[in-house]
């Protein structure tokens, strides 16, 4: 005999197939990292290439953050905040933590490719540490508490 | 005398930034579907209301002042290297505070990109 369910029952977070709430967590986690470098990034431009003389008048502050650069990075920066927070619910701090750290390796890139400075071995070194870090991390489950996503 | 307070300023107000996100986000997360176009506002809106948020971000802001003020009296290279110890210390306070779940290999991880990051400041 078949019985069907009488009343429809919402979906259980256990019900929620694991690899589709990993993928959000990625994507996201990805998103953050974008924001934070790109964000920084944008910032050091702005603020190397600004124009804008900094004393102790806050007008000339006021127009610093209205430069188009600047203006980019905080805004780029208030989006990482946002998804960061918002990642936080998702996933474990001390997943968060380490998996973002691939944002210094792609700034550290970024400055090099920008700048064409000189790569250390201490810089490699530090590069392939955060990397064997993150691949450490990123093998445990990112979520131990007991909220996921829906 | 000076930089190492400011170096417990950086570590201790970024740490209490981000177990305070922590918690609160875990008690109260949003949901995917928040993150539509059309649902951003209203999600923007709740989270500006919760108290733990706005403490949260008031740390995240003494940290980065203090990180400026760290910055004037010391080199990059120790100013760096000595804040990303705070991952290691969150860490153990993930543990501690926030019940995670910290296996050997997350342990290995957290303490090999805090290591990678003070190389990548010398």
């Amino acid at each position: 005999m078949s019985v069907g369910r009488a009343v429809a029952d919402p979906i259980q977070p256990q019900q929620i197939p694991h690899r589709r709430i990993d993928v959000k967590t990625k994507v996201l986690t990805a998103f953050v990292v974008l924001t934070n470098v790109l964000g920084n990034f944008a910032m050091s431009w702005g603020m190397k290439h600004q124009a804008v003389e900094l004393g102790v008048s806050p007008l000339a502050y006021i127009r610093l953050i209205f430069s188009p650069w600047v203006f980019i990075g905080t805004s780029l920066l208030v989006l990482w905040l946002l998804s960061r927070m918002t990642l936080l619910g998702w996933a474990d701090l001390s997943y968060v933590l380490p998996v973002t750290s691939i944002g210094y390796v792609i700034i550290e890139f970024l400055g090099r490719y920008f700048l064409g400075e000189q790569v250390s071995w201490q810089h490699w070194a530090g590069t392939v540490l955060i990397m064997i870090g993150i691949s450490l991390v990123g093998l445990t489950s990112a979520n131990t508490t007991q909220q996921e996503p829906s | 005398m000076i930089r190492w307070l400011m170096v417990g300023i950086v570590v201790g107000s970024t740490v209490l930034a981000d177990l305070l996100q922590s918690h609160e986000m875990k008690r109260n997360s949003v949901a995917a579907e928040d993150l539509r176009p059309g649902r951003l506002g209203g999600m923007l809106r709740g989270l500006a209301r919760r108290v733990p948020l706005i403490v949260a971000v008031f740390f995240m802001a003494i940290s980065f002042f203090a990180f400026m003020k760290l910055l004037s009296v010391a080199a990059l290279s120790f100013a760096v290297p000595v804040s990303a110890a705070s991952v290691v210390l969150e860490t153990v306070l993930a543990k501690l505070v926030l019940k995670e779940t910290v296996t050997g290999l997350r342990w290995s991880g957290a303490l090999c990109v805090a290591c990678g990051v003070a190389l990548l400041a010398m």
